[in-house]
């Protein structure tokens, strides 16, 4: 094995097997010579080669993902708010301070149902991304989505949100009109609500931002979408201190949807046309049409108290821990 | 009591040389300049809480290492680490005290546990003490010390964060009143979830107080951030608090809300 073919993970990460990938080379070069074999030795080593050669190539997996999730001819929420929902009028502003465009809320009905939706807006061409930041809010867009919650909550119409932001936007204006706050009570607000929430990560699920709107009684997920914690840039920088850990630390947090089904944080994966959903980004509409309607059905005739408590429960069971020395998992 | 400190009788802040007997009495708050240093979440319910009133609660809970997440070190490594530095089990102490005679609920953190980060066992163990407080018709007072969500736990971290305000959501519901101390620093999110819904929000001085750290921002607007960012005066300003409170002050404070309260 040649170091050189080492490209995908920083040489920081397994610098213990990088260590043992030399003493490995050392010890056949001796074997071979003095005919002392070492073949424990030999054989641990070898081990450990596979097992990093391994967590290369499922780190190399998880970013084709990543990079999927974010690819931007994926269909985005403004191509599923005018595909899917019918009457579509788009409501504006915090009623505060300002209008924040990176998340666009509206009413509209979907199979005859008037339902809220709301969801993070990247913007389609370079102009727009801009002016929506990327989908990146403030605490005006969490405040806005706060808003029109609370209205279709008076008015009994389900909420259905569509989650693609790589985060909160961290500027100073964030911080100063209290973005923390914003975030925290659009969560209250959501745990509050009376109606089904519908949550769709179609994109990409960059932490509290993205969690803000995403308390629901029904959580999917785009295949190809991600949710994390941190971005994996971000992890890298704090944890490896090298760019090409991104690759490293998206495998660490396990960000794929396949991932968060078999730890209980979504409910169910939507499956993408073959490629991803920009290769067929019509049919990747209508599949999710049909899921939507499907997960509002089931939830119709719920009434207000127990969507809160199916809610509240959902959330209030989510963790792993032991209780003291018994391997004792308290999990969902 | 932060060791470092007491080794090199210098303030964090100042720098001016402090008789490391006189900063335990002025509850490791500098004699000269007033600095709040680090006070460890067994240390902090000692001077808050009356004497002995305090029992706790769910100490037996540990993290385990579900997502096997290796940086340079393993997650294993690093919570038996923590458990060492700290003397804790994980980075949050819950339990059932008395403030001047006043019975509440109180859940203290500790940031020398793996930065106060917030993972499963930190999430449980506010469900655990906030059902407490509903079920025993008693207040809840946390103090919070946290670099944010726990990243070894991944999304399970970010859970913590819908799970807490799920339960405070319930404590409202019942008419719980719910005080939350920001101590040094608070970030992330926690800021983000459980100390931003409380019905009060008392800062120490000289706190820092935000969601996105000084870095994160200079990186994004790309330029320095103002030397105030995030302080607890800043926040104030900025209406984000309901006082400023020193620590030797707290403990008053805490008993006269609880006073006006009970009602």
């Amino acid at each position: 094995m040649d170091l050189n073919e080492i490209k995908e993970i920083p040489k920081n990460y397994f610098k213990e097997t990088l260590r043992s990938f030399f003493k490995l080379e050392k010890l056949k070069r001796i074997s071979h010579f003095s005919g002392v074999h070492f073949d424990d030795a030999e054989k641990e080593l070898a081990k450990k080669i596979e097992n990093y050669k391994k967590v290369e190539k499922e780190a190399i997996k998880t970013w084709k993902i990543v990079e999927l999730s974010r690819n931007e001819n994926r269909p985005h929420t403004p191509d599923y708010i005018s595909n899917i929902f019918e009457d579509f009028i788009e409501l504006s502003g915090d009623r505060q301070t300002a209008e924040d465009k990176s998340i666009t809320a509206g009413l509209g009905k979907i199979n005859g149902t008037t339902v809220a939706v709301i969801g993070h807006n990247k913007g389609k061409d370079i102009n727009e991304r801009v002016e929506f930041n990327f989908g990146m809010s403030m605490p005006q867009g969490y405040r806005k989505s706060q808003r029109v919650m609370q209205l279709a909550g008076r008015f009994g119409f389900p909420i259905i949100t569509l989650i693609d932001t790589p985060g909160a936007y961290a500027a100073l204006e964030s911080e100063d009109s209290g973005q923390a706050s914003a975030i925290a009570k659009s969560l209250l607000t959501m745990f509050e609500l009376e109606v089904p929430v519908i949550v769709v990560l179609i994109g990409e699920g960059g932490s509290g931002g993205a969690l803000a709107l995403a308390i629901g009684n029904y959580v999917m997920m785009l295949e190809n979408s991600t949710y994390s914690v941190i971005s994996p840039e971000g992890c890298a920088a704090i944890l490896w201190k090298d760019p090409s850990g991104s690759k490293l630390a998206a495998r660490a947090l396990k960000l794929t949807s396949r991932s968060l089904l078999s730890m209980g944080v979504i409910d169910r994966i939507i499956f993408e046309p073959l490629g991803g959903a920009q290769a067929d980004p019509v049919r990747m509409v209508r599949i999710l049409k049909r899921y939507l309607v499907l997960a509002l059905d089931k939830f119709k005739n719920t009434d207000g108290k127990h969507l809160k408590e199916q809610r509240a429960q959902k959330f209030e069971t989510m963790g792993f821990l032991a209780a003291s020395s018994q391997d004792l998992f308290s999990d969902k | 009591m932060d060791k470092k400190l007491l080794e090199k009788n210098k303030c964090k802040n100042c720098n001016k040389e402090i008789d490391p007997d006189e900063f335990l009495i002025n509850l490791n708050v500098c004699p000269k300049c007033g600095y709040h240093d680090y006070i460890g979440a067994r240390e902090r319910i000692q001077i808050t809480s009356d004497e002995g009133s305090f029992s706790e609660m769910a100490q037996d809970l540990n993290s385990v290492d579900f997502l096997n997440f290796y940086d340079l070190k393993s997650y294993s490594s690093r919570l038996t680490e923590a458990r060492l530095k700290s003397g804790l089990n994980e980075a949050i102490v819950v339990g059932d005290a008395r403030i001047n005679g006043f019975r509440t609920s109180l859940g203290v953190m500790d940031f020398s546990y793996m930065g106060g980060s917030m993972g499963s066992v930190v999430g449980e163990k506010i469900k655990i003490i906030a059902d407490y407080s509903i079920a025993n018709k008693l207040p809840l007072i946390i103090f919070c010390a946290s670099g944010g969500a726990r990243m070894q736990e991944g999304i399970m971290s970010l859970m913590q964060m819908a799970k807490t305000v799920s339960c405070i959501n319930r404590l409202r519901e019942n008419k719980i009143p719910y005080i939350c101390l920001v101590t040094n620093p608070t970030t992330g999110g926690v800021s983000a979830s459980f100390v931003t819904v409380a019905d009060i929000i008392i800062s120490e001085p000289g706190t820092l107080f935000c969601f996105a750290g000084p870095r994160v921002v200079e990186q994004t607007i790309k330029k320095a951030v103002p030397p105030d960012f995030g302080s607890a005066e800043r926040n104030l300003r900025n209406g984000q608090l309901d006082m400023i409170v020193e620590r030797k002050d707290i403990k008053d404070i805490l008993a006269r809300l609880l006073k006006l309260f009970k009602n």
